[in-house]
Order: structure tokens, then sequence, then C-alpha cells
């Protein structure tokens, strides 16, 4: 599924990585913990969480994930923003909670990660 | 007879939640330049990464040291903090003292240190209750023979 059809089907916001909703996502982790993410990590992955620190688009950096969307309508900062802008790494907002949102994509075909 | 290529220290300061990570960012951005095996650098990105975070979150400030030779990786943490009193209750996946606070920032779960071990191919944890913990780790690479 790519970046764009996960987009549409939470309902999604693009924050940055516009140019990059081509690319593929297969399977998706979904945490609040980020040790809990780098403990099985899953490269080109997806990364659902309501966690909005810069820590967040970090781990993904590390764990070579592909987009974060942030759930219940959180949203991250500036900085972090641009710091996922800059690696090129996809970052989308989603009204929906994080049940709702795993529940979605799963029922489409997203594998989970861990 | 390995032969040191790269040495980099950095200081990590504790409560620094705004720049945590931002020594692991570096030390995989050079990793990345000289064409370390993706796999390799992943592993001391989430080593570095967890090391930071546990200085950030309970130490007063520490030195990681990195240095790179032709057979191996090796990561050394060493801070000035309140030290760890049992090490092999620390060392158990979900065990935890951290605050409310920590969690919230998506850390303090338990698992940094076993995710530091679990990336290693030789793991060291040394404490003085008062004084300080040192971490170090070391990642091979993959060399013929």
């Amino acid at each position: 599924m790519t970046v764009a059809a996960i987009r549409d089907l939470l309902q999604g916001e693009v924050l940055t990585g516009e140019s990059l909703l081509d690319i593929e996502v297969e399977t998706a982790v979904a945490s609040d913990a980020m040790s809990a993410v780098l403990a099985a990590p899953r490269p080109k992955a997806l990364l659902i969480t309501g966690l909005t620190n810069i820590q967040s688009v970090r781990t993904a950096l590390i764990a070579y994930m592909s987009a974060i969307v942030y759930v219940r309508g959180a949203r991250p900062n500036a900085a972090t923003i641009q710091l996922a802008s800059d690696r090129q790494l996809v970052l989308l907002a989603t009204p929906l909670g994080m049940f709702d949102s795993c529940g979605i994509l799963h029922s489409h075909g997203v594998k989970g990660a861990i | 007879m390995s032969e040191e290529l790269l040495r980099r220290t950095f200081e990590v300061r504790g409560r620094d939640f705004e720049n945590a990570g931002e020594t692991s960012a570096e030390v995989t951005s050079v990793l990345k330049d000289i064409g370390v095996d993706p796999d390799i650098i992943l592993r001391v990105g989430v080593v570095t990464f967890e090391a930071e975070m546990n200085v950030v979150m309970y130490a007063e400030q520490a030195t990681l040291s990195f240095v790179l030779r032709d057979d191996e990786i090796t990561i050394e943490v060493t801070d000035q903090g309140p030290g760890i009193p049992d090490l092999e209750l620390a060392m158990q996946p979900g065990y935890s003292t951290a605050t409310d606070e920590m969690r919230e920032r998506g850390f303090g779960y338990g698992l940094g240190l076993p995710n530091i071990k679990k990336n290693s191919d030789a793991f060291v944890l040394e404490s003085e209750v008062g004084k300080g913990t040192r971490v170090c780790s070391s990642i091979r690479l993959n060399v013929d023979g």
C-alpha cells in the first residue's frame, strides 16, 4: 500500500514528504514507546504513534522506517518536521485514534511489524 | 592486530531531551558516509540512541566515545549519575525506575539496556552507586575470516 493510500484511508494530512507518497509500505508498528520500536526494528515499516517529540523522528530514522502517522490529531513542532523533511521521512497526521488507525490499515492488508 | 580508523568523543548532557539523539544521528551519518553495512549502522544507531536516552533521563552528564576499527565498532558511555544498585534487575526487560514524565517522552519502559545488549557482540555494564555507570558495547564488522 502506498503512503498516499494510507493518508486517504486515515483522513490524514501530509506534514512533510509530499513528493514521497508513492513509497510502498507493507508493515507497521504502533507504539508510544520508542524503545519498543527499536527492540524489533523493521526497515521500511510505518510508525503509528501519538508521541510527537523529536525522538519519534530520530527513532524512525535509526530504524530506516518510511513514514510516521501521528494519531489523535497530535502534531510535532516545526523543528521535528524540519528534521523529517531534511532526511526524507514522510510525516502524516490523522484525527483518528491509534486503535482505529491500526484497525483500518490492518483490514486493508498492512501487517504488524513486531 | 586491529587498526583504529576513527575515534570521536561526544558530551551528553542530562535532562537535555531536545538534543537527545543528536550523537547517534552524527555517528550513524559518519558510518553511512564511509559505506558501512546498513545492518551494522542500525545496530550502532540503536545502541548509541538508547545509551544517550539513558544519560538524558538519569545522569548529570556523560562522555560517549565511538571508535571504529577495521574489525569492530566500540561505543563506550561513562556517566556521572546515581549509578545502578542492582545490575541484574536493570537488565530485566520491562524493569524501569523511570518517571511518568520520562515515559511521556517515549522512553523509560525498561527496554534500553536490553536493547543495547541485544545489538552488541560484547557488552559490559558497570556501575557504582552515587558515582556513575559505564556501558561498553562492541559490534563486530563483517570481515571475512
